[in-house]
């Protein structure tokens, strides 16, 4: 089998192992859809000022919560499964096979950015047929399939770097969600932060990568302005965490 | 030991390995051979080496020196090509736990040029009657069954396989036994580690005990360090009061059981029977001793190796 043909082949193991993980199934598709029922239903009913424009705050959340959805399948998904995979010794046992690393990490780049289409699909149509959010089309859904496309990766790899720091299986979702959380609200994923948030918070916000991703998603749903340099950003992030993999990832459990 | 020169029919080749863990000196001078269709135990304590240079092997770490090769390449350069070609049981290993055994190895027989099919791995692992079961379902013993078919997905020349039944229950040892059994005679090259002697006994064509990063004595389990030249002690006991033929030099042990060790073990025992017979004497628990591989195990490995005791050997015939 040639590299292609042979991530498909890896990649549809992957799927049918997610699938069948009750926990990684239930958390990445209940939860994204959860919370946006539970904020809208909270806070959905005023307004908030972003980039100068006033955004109905349901149209905000699907908006948001897309970008969530994504974040989540692809970072902790990714780096929690890697985490357990390594202490269970699967991760050596792949290393003794023929298998090429690129081939093993890329099938669960693939299948995370297939399933984080799917939960755009998915929150898409549910905020769309319960509060009427707006879809992107024309240039705006091709701008962000291309914010999906590299923020999806460059989650992906973000998972697979923090797997450096994770001990053992027991500290990664710990670990995870410590790294995640504060970004997710520092970042207005949760609550809008609009235009008149304190200096710190707007600064963690310009230089972690949640914002920006967050951003370009939500341009095409809000009508904000959609900013190549939040896909660069992004981007950066992600070759940024593909370098850390490369020099510090072990297949071995650490001790 | 003499060093091994290199041979065509050598699968497995080792000179002069090291490999040190900052100040821990875990293999140090390691010399090995394994010859096509052996089937090789490397007998040792925890923290002996045994792990790190089968590790080397595989291709899983770097050595500090000396040379190795595998099927006659280097596993520090030729990694790749080595793993399209052998089979690792490790120590503790996982799988994915949401597949079923047959999706299991249809994946990991996808990785190999030319993997062998996977019914025959599932029949020839006996785990035919699990095909379709989730690997979550699985027993211990299964398990295992399952990390050999992995390992033989491959259809590969050697197969490694690090201490296969540690912390497994006698039925699930004996069925892992059985498994390698069946690859022995499929003709397959097996290097295994373990630090159980009955292990090594039922399984090995040959044996090298390895002890602080050393091989210290290497042969088959029958004459492993002498064993079957060792002098042989001869135990048995009497009614009180009874003493035998002072010229065979018997002398009471400590329970009450004559022993003495002969040097020539045939004219003894008939001197010995001969004197019973004329009293019509019967020698209680007569037995003859010579001294166990677990015997020659612990004093090769034993931190001061004394020189061989026979003193208390345990029994050899089965009574």
């Amino acid at each position: 089998m040639n590299a292609a043909a042979l991530t498909f082949f890896q990649m549809r193991f992957v799927n049918k192992a997610f699938w069948r993980n009750p926990a990684s199934a239930f958390f990445t598709f209940a939860f994204p859809l959860m919370f946006l029922v539970i904020f809208t239903a909270l806070l959905g009913k005023g307004e908030v000022q972003l980039g100068g424009r006033l955004i109905h705050q349901s149209a905000y959340y699907v908006a948001s919560m897309t970008a969530f959805a994504v974040m989540t399948a692809c970072y902790n998904n990714i780096a929690i499964g890697l985490a357990f995979q390594r202490d269970a010794g699967v991760l050596k046992r792949t290393r003794g096979t023929p298998l090429p690393s690129a081939v093993f990490f890329g099938a669960k780049v693939v299948h995370a950015l297939l399933v984080a289409l799917l939960l755009v699909v998915i929150t898409v149509t549910f905020g769309h047929v319960l509060y009427s959010a707006e879809v992107p089309t024309g240039i705006s859904l091709l701008q962000f399939l291309v914010m999906l496309v590299v923020g999806a990766a460059s989650f992906c790899a973000l998972g697979f770097a923090i797997t450096t720091v994770i001990p053992n299986s027991d500290a990664a979702a710990p670990i995870v969600n410590a790294t995640i959380l504060p970004l997710l609200f520092l970042s207005g994923v949760f609550i809008p932060i609009g235009d008149n948030a304190p200096a710190w918070i707007t600064w963690v916000a310009r230089i972690f990568p949640v914002k920006h991703f967050a951003d370009g998603i939500q341009a095409g749903f809000l009508g904000t302005v959609f900013h190549w340099s939040d896909v660069l950003v992004v981007g950066l992030w992600g070759l940024g965490a593909l370098l850390v993999t490369l020099r510090f990832f072990s297949w071995e459990p650490r001790h | 030991m003499a060093r091994p020169t290199y041979d065509e029919s050598a699968i497995i080749e080792v000179r002069g390995l090291t490999k040190s863990y900052g100040h821990v000196r875990a293999v140090r001078g390691v010399d090995l051979q394994v010859a096509r269709g052996e089937v090789f135990a490397m007998l040792g304590p925890n923290g002996a080496g045994k792990t790190s240079t089968v590790e080397i092997l595989e291709g899983y770490r770097h050595r500090d020196a000396g040379e190795v090769r595998v099927l006659g390449l280097d596993p520090g350069k030729q990694a790749r090509l080595l793993k399209q070609q052998i089979g690792i049981v490790l120590q503790s290993t996982g799988v994915e736990q949401y597949l079923t055994v047959a999706e299991t190895l249809v994946m990991y027989s996808g990785y190999y040029p030319h993997p062998r099919p996977v019914d025959e791995v599932i029949e020839l692992v006996g785990l035919a009657a699990k095909r379709n079961v989730r690997v979550v379902k699985l027993s211990g013993g299964q398990q295992r069954r399952l990390d050999v078919a992995i390992a033989l997905a491959g259809d590969p020349e050697v197969l490694f396989l690090d201490e296969p039944t540690t912390g497994f229950d006698p039925s699930a040892r004996h069925e892992a036994w059985d498994v390698v059994k069946n690859l022995a005679a499929l003709g397959k090259t097996v290097l295994l580690t373990t630090h159980y002697m009955d292990e090594a006994q039922n399984l090995a064509d040959r044996v090298a005990v390895i002890s602080e990063g050393l091989i210290v004595a290497e042969g088959t389990p029958a004459t492993l360090a002498g064993r079957d030249s060792a002098r042989a002690t001869v135990t048995f006991t009497l009614p009180e009061g009874v003493m035998p033929p002072a010229d065979l030099g018997a002398r009471r042990s400590a329970g009450g059981v004559m022993e003495f060790a002969p040097e020539d073990l045939t004219v003894a025992l008939h001197r010995l029977t001969g004197w019973a017979l004329e009293r019509s004497l019967s020698l209680d628990s007569l037995r003859v001793l010579r001294p166990s591989l677990e015997d020659v195990y612990l004093q090769l490995t034993s931190p001061t190796r004394p020189a061989l005791q026979v003193d208390d050997p345990s029994d050899l015939s089965e009574d």
